[in-house]
This record gives C-alpha cells, sequence and structure tokens, in this order.
C-alpha cells in the first residue's frame, strides 16, 4: 500500500557544512528520507544535530554540500530555474523556531501576517486581504484586533502564532513546522494542532514537524525520524518507534520524556546515552538498515543482529 | 522543605499592572499576591498572554516603556522593588540578587560578542575570578550546560549556535552570576528532552548547593512535575489556584486548571481532536467582571458572572479563586478525568 503513495518531498544524501573550507563543519551527514504526499513526518534528536538546517536547506536558505533534494519530483537544491524558485516560495512554507527574531519588531501584525500575499501576484483587494488576516488570526486563536500592534507587545505564544498564521495564510502545500507550539500553553497547543490536522484533512497538506515534545510528535505524527550530530540513526511509524525503540540514542531519549504526573516522574530512571557503546571498526561498520517493516535504523550487523532478537 | 522553617524570600501583594497602548489600556495583571519561600521551586502555569512574564519581570524591573505597577507591592528582604526608580538601583538587585532566564534567548544574548566573552563577563564580575582562572571557569560553566567541545564553542558567536545551545549558554550565565533567585521563563522548550533533564538536575543541584530559590515559568507540566514544589495557576492575570504540586495535579479546584489538565496531548486519541478550552482569553482592554474564566466554562454558576470570587482556602497550603468552594455553592463534579487523577494521587476527599 505504501508503495504506491506519492513522495512530496525526496530528500537523498543530504549533506551540508558551515564555515571556511579549512574549517568546515558537517551540520547534516548524508541524511535521506521522503515524506508522503498528506503525512505528517516528524524529525525529534538532540539540540544542535541539525533539524532546523535540513528545514532550511529545503526552503533554499541554506546551499547544500551534497545530495539532492526533490519536491514533487523536481531538484530544489542547488541552481534552479527562476519559474521553480517560485514556485517553491509559494508551495512550501516554514513556521520558524524562534518566534521573536522571526519576526520583523518595525512591522505590524497586520503587515507581518500578510507579507507573502503582497510579494506573489495574487491579485487581492485590501479589503480582501484583511478579512484573510482577520481569519489566519483567529484560526490560531487570536483576536482580529490584534492586527494593529507590533510584535513585541505580545506574549511568546502570542508571537508564536503571528508566525503560524503568517504561513497558513499562504495556504501552501507543504509546510515545515520547526518547533510550532514550544511557546503555547496546553489548551492553546491542542487547538493549534487540531487545526493542522483539520487543513490536513481538508487541504491534503504535507508537514515535516520539528519538536522537541515528545508527547505532542507521537500523537500527531505518522512516521518519525530520530536524528542526532547530524545523522539519522532511526526511523519508523510512530507506535512502532515507541514501542520497540531499537537504537539506544532513541531508547535514552524516549525514557527522558518528562511525564505530568509527579508520582511517575519521582520514580523515573532515565538511560543515558554513551557513543561509545558501539563497537564499530572497519569491518563492522554502522549501516542504515530496516529491522522490521519500514522501521529502519542505524546499525552494525551485529547490533541489528542483537535488537532483532531483544524485540 | 519542612513546614515550619519556610522564610519568604520574596513576597507580592495586589500588585497591578497596565499597559498603555495608543491611548487604550491593558490590564496585564490584575492584583496578583505570592509568597516566594528561600529554596523553594515554584512553578507558575497557565494561558498564554496570562501575565506570567510580565509578573517576574516587575521583580526585576524589565517591564517595556509603556508598562507601569500601579498598586502593589513587592518585598524583596527589607527592600521594596516598587520603589525603585533607577537602573542603579536595580543593578544592585539584578543578575546578583535575582536573575533571569528569558523565553527567547536570542534576546538576551549580544550578537556581536563571542559566546565565551559574554560567560566570562559574568564569571569575571561575580565570581571575581581573572584570566586564565576565568577562562578554566567558563569552560567548566559550558561542560555543565552540556556543550562540547568547549574550547571551540568558546570563539564561536550566537547565531552559530543551534536554538538550544543558545539557551544553555543563558542558563550558564545566569547560574554563574550565583544569584538567590534563579527566574527561569521557559527554560527548557528549545532543548530535546534529554539535556532537558540534565539541565533540570544542573538547576537541582545549584539549588541544593546554594540554597537556590527557583521560580519556573513552563507550559511544559511534565517539566513541572519534575521539578515544582509548589504550583501557581494564571489565567487573565490573575493567580487563579495556588498549591503544592501534588494538590494542584491529583486536587484541581478551579475550572481553568481542570480544563488545563485534560488538554494534555497524553490524553489524545490519534485522528481525534484533542480537548482544547472553548473561546478566547478575555480581552484585557476591557474591565473583567466576575471571575474571568466564566464566559469559557460551560458549568460556570450564575455568580460567576457577577462578581469576582475570593480565594478560598482548601489546605493551609492550597488556595482557589473560585465560587465552587464557597459553602453555598452547588455540588460541581470536576470532569472524569480529573476525578481519575485524584485516585491516582490518593488525595481524594470524599
Ligand atoms: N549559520 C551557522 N553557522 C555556523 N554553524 C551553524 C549555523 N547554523 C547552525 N549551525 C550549526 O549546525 C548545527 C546544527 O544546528 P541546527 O540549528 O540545525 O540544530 P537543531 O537540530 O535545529 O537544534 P535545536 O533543537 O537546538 O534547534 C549546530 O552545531 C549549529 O551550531
Ligand atoms: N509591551 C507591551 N505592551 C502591551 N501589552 C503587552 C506588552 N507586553 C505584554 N503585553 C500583554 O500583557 C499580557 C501578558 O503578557 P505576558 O508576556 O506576561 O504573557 P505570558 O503569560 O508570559 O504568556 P506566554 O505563555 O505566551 O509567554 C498579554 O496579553 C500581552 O499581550
Ligand atoms: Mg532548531
Ligand atoms: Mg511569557
Amino acid at each position: 500500500m505504501t508503495e504506491q503513495r506519492k513522495k512530496l518531498i525526496q530528500v537523498q544524501d543530504l549533506t551540508v557544512k558551515f564555515g571556511s573550507r579549512r574549517h568546515s563543519f558537517t551540520a547534516v551527514d548524508n541524511v535521506s528520507f521522503h515524506i508522503y504526499q498528506g503525512e505528517t513526518f516528524g524529525l525529534v534528536g538532540e539540540s544542535g544535530s541539525g533539524k532546523t538546517t535540513i528545514g532550511r536547506s529545503i526552503i533554499r536558505i541554506h546551499p547544500t554540500a551534497g545530495g539532492k533534494i526533490l519536491f514533487d519530483g523536481k531538484q530544489i537544491n542547488g541552481p534552479i530555474p527562476r519559474q521553480l524558485d517560485q514556485e517553491v516560495t509559494r508551495r512550501i512554507q516554514m513556521i520558524f523556531q524562534d518566534p521573536m527574531s522571526s519576526l520583523n519588531e518595525r512591522a505590524k501584525v497586520d503587515y507581518i501576517v500578510s507579507e507573502g500575499l503582497h510579494a506573489g501576484h495574487h491579485g487581492l483587494t485590501a479589503a480582501q486581504r484583511r478579512e484573510k488576516v482577520a481569519k489566519a488570526l483567529s484560526d490560531v486563536g487570536l483576536l482580529p484586533e490584534f492586527a494593529s500592534r507590533f510584535p513585541h507587545e505580545f506574549s511568546g505564544g502570542q508571537r508564536q502564532r503571528i508566525g503560524i498564521a503568517r504561513a497558513l495564510i499562504m495556504e501552501p502545500d507543504f509546510i515545515i513546522a520547526d518547533e510550532p507550539i514550544s511557546a503555547l500553553d496546553v489548551s492553546i497547543r491542542a487547538q493549534v494542532l487540531n487545526l493542522l490536522s483539520r487543513l490536513q484533512k481538508e487541504r491534503g497538506l504535507t508537514y515535516l514537524f520539528i519538536a522537541h515534545d515528545l508527547s505532542v510528535v507521537r500523537f500527531i505524527c505518522d512516521r518519525i525520524a530520530v536524528i542526532h550530530k547530524g545523522k539519522l540513526v532511526e526511523l519508523a511509524e510512530s507506535e512502532e518507534l515507541f514501542a520497540r525503540p531499537l537504537h539506544p540514542y532513541t531508547r535514552a531519549l524516549l525514557s527522558a520524556i518528562p511525564q505530568p504526573d509527579p508520582i511517575a516522574e519521582r520514580k523515573k530512571t532515565l538511560l543515558v546515552y554513551d557513543p561509545a557503546c558501539h563497537d564499530y571498526t572497519p569491518d563492522n561498520p554502522p549501516a542504515w538498515q530496516e529491522a522490521f517493516p519500514g522501521h529502519y535504523v542505524l546499525a552494525s550487523q551485529k547490533e541489528l543482529d542483537a535488537w532483532q532478537k531483544l524485540s | 522543605m519542612g513546614e515550619t522553617e519556610k522564610n519568604v524570600i520574596l513576597s507580592v501583594k495586589d500588585l497591578n499592572v497596565k499597559f498603555t497602548l495608543r491611548g487604550q489600556v491593558l490590564h496585564a495583571i490584575r492584583g496578583v499576591s505570592l509568597d516566594v519561600y528561600q529554596g523553594e521551586s515554584i512553578a507558575i502555569v497557565g494561558e498564554s498572554g496570562s501575565g506570567k512574564s510580565v509578573f517576574v519581570k516587575c521583580a526585576m524591573g524589565l517591564l517595556d516603556a509603556n508598562g507601569s505597577i500601579t498598586g502593589g507591592s513587592i518585598r524583596y528582604g527589607d527592600q521594596e522593588l516598587t520603589q525603585y526608580q533607577t537602573d542603579a538601583d536595580w543593578l544592585k538587585i539584578r543578575g546578583r540578587e535575582i536573575a533571569m532566564v528569558f523565553q527567547d534567548p536570542m534576546t538576551s544574548l549580544n550578537p556581536l560578542k563571542s559566546i565565551g566573552k559574554q560567560i566570562q563577563e559574568a564569571v569575571e564580575l561575580h565570581q571575581g575570578l581573572k584570566g586564565p582562572a576565568a577562562r578554566q571557569a567558563v569552560l567548566e560553566v559550558l561542560a555543565d550546560v552540556g556543550i562540547d567541545d568547549a574550547a571551540r564553542r568558546y570563539k564561536q558567536y550566537p547565531h552559530e549556535f543551534s536554538g538550544g545551545m543558545r539557551q544553555r549558554v543563558v542558563i550558564a550565565i545566569a547560574l554563574a552570576c550565583r544569584p538567590k533567585i534563579l527566574i527561569c521563563d521557559e527554560p527548557t522548550t528549545a532543548l530535546d528532552v534529554t539535556i532537558q533533564a540534565q539541565i533540570l538536575e544542573l538547576i537541582k543541584a545549584m539549588q541544593k548547593k546554594y540554597n537556590l530559590t527557583t521560580i519556573y515559568i513552563t507550559h511544559d507540566l511534565g517539566v513541572v512535575a519534575n521539578v515544582a514544589h509548589r504550583i501557581a495557576v494564571m489565567y487573565a492575570g490573575d493567580i487563579v489556584e495556588v498549591g503544592s504540586c501534588d494538590e494542584v495535579f491529583y486536587d484541581p479546584k478551579h475550572p481553568y486548571t481542570w480544563a488545563l489538565l485534560s488538554s494534555l496531548p497524553q490524553l489524545g486519541v490519534k485522528n481525534e481532536p484533542l480537548y482544547a478550552i472553548q473561546g478566547t482569553p478575555p480581552n484585557l482592554f476591557h474591565e473583567i467582571k466576575g471571575d474571568a474564566f466564566a464566559p469559557r466554562n460551560p458549568q460556570a454558576l450564575k455568580i460567576d458572572f457577577l462578581e469576582r470570587p475570593p480565594m478560598f482556602d482548601v489546605s493551609p497550603t492550597h488556595k482557589a479563586r473560585t465560587w465552587l468552594l464557597d459553602p453555598r455553592a452547588p455540588k460541581v463534579e470536576p470532569p472524569a478525568h480529573i476525578r481519575s487523577l485524584s485516585q491516582r494521587g490518593g488525595l481524594s476527599h470524599d
């Protein structure tokens, strides 16, 4: 069944580097995954492991050092025709992680939210645009009156929602949501998640969902990839990943999820990931392998055999 | 924390804060009172926009220019902080007595200075170290907050760090100042859960070692369950419930707290909408009558729309501002999920 589904995004052997040639630093190292049309794909992992960098490479902010990114079958990294560049700008939107620094402090919310509509040839009248802004604001639980205020006059969670409204108003096909709900209280968070799911059902939207809150990721994502120091270490359907985590980093990550339950928190035992636990050698190297149907992991043959036996 | 030897380190009484915006007045804090005890860890949770950040900014003299304290008092030791006027006054407190880790790390870092320099300044100023000793201390602090390869990272600038790494630097700077009170506004939302656990342990260790008092603001109720001795719940510029961690989690009394605990993603069923509170938070430009949560509370009583409820005592440590606690109130059952919580906590009274 999964074979027939259309792959909207394909990332193949993606490598991204920072710094000069002499002091270069590989932030994303040979990463491959694809996202089906209409799917919510989660990317979780260590802070500083390259999640945002992957998102920014897809929307062409960061140049890639190697590999390919395909959108709807067409390569979109490296030099591309202007028309395709415009198409990418219109059809892919990113909700940025840092709500404070990603909003133009001197513009009013009205302008910030509708900025993308000014740029394209959307042929809207001022009244239609205002109406769209009001709708986008109320979708994310903000009052339409807020349109005439400046970003610094809002709380952290209100600013984050301005960033979400700004992406939704463009009616994109694919949204990269980088920590879109981290500053929201649980009720507004639920409201925004419900909105994202509804839009997905109505418009067939596809999401790349980057977040540290694994309870939310588990709830909203169809499949989840786990990244550590620029490399994918595991990828599986959400419930499969939570039921049967294989890689020791994934296990450590899942053991650390804070539970909203003081009794459980007092009893909790943390697993710690020590990269030295792998016995990788030139004749026992790690490779990206399918451990169970649709469940991939970075492992040496020895590790894979052991993990398959355990589960 | 022994019940008997509780010292109040920060005492807030009937605080009111207003913002003026192009001729209109927004009443952001509406008569909040809270005592913070020395050495405790208190978490402030609640609706986005309910005034949590504004509340703690008052204790640091960091209100935006269009805002002012219009009533009430904030006592720290023998000092009345609402009387402070100048930056010189505040510099006695800020950083060295009360330090704050902000929600948005970029706003507290200087983009033009290397990370190492910024931490080193704090170390030199507050720990009296100089030269190589100060540098060594910086490298240790970086390692404490889980940043590898500290020598290379020392020379880098904020934009070369990921979101979560910047947050850890801000925490490192705050801790290097050795404050009496550490206020953390969403300290760990930008961090993965393993680093988050590590940072929370670090703060707890500092708390024990230096008898540090911590005030956490966070939406992550899992973090709250882990770190808090006490919890204050805010809604629309007011504290509506306050109690020990177990009291608020397992025996909540205010309908807003009920709704909050019912919205957790852990309770969600895949492919079905999550529970979310209906309606929008009140517009703080308008005067609020009665219980601010009433219009969104399907079980609201008539009086909730008419008169602001007083704080009722539930136990010596637990208070809530809801008419449901009035002896004359009809019995209103909390939602099923909340009832199952009380059983779990073994705190059920009936
Ligand atoms: N503009 C840049 N210049 C140099 N290094 C950078 C730049 N942007 C990111 N990096 C580095 O690349 C790595 C990956 O950063 P990225 O922001 O992608 O992490 P992340 O997974 O999104 O982390 P977080 O969860 O903390 O947001 C980090 O080591 C970071 O220091
Ligand atoms: N400079 C300002 N001018 C006008 N209104 C402001 C200003 N700063 C904050 N506010 C308003 O004051 C209220 C309280 O804001 P605050 O930042 O304390 O919320 P919060 O509880 O910290 O929310 P969050 O969880 O989203 O961070 C909000 O309604 C906000 O819009
Ligand atoms: Mg990031
Ligand atoms: Mg805030």
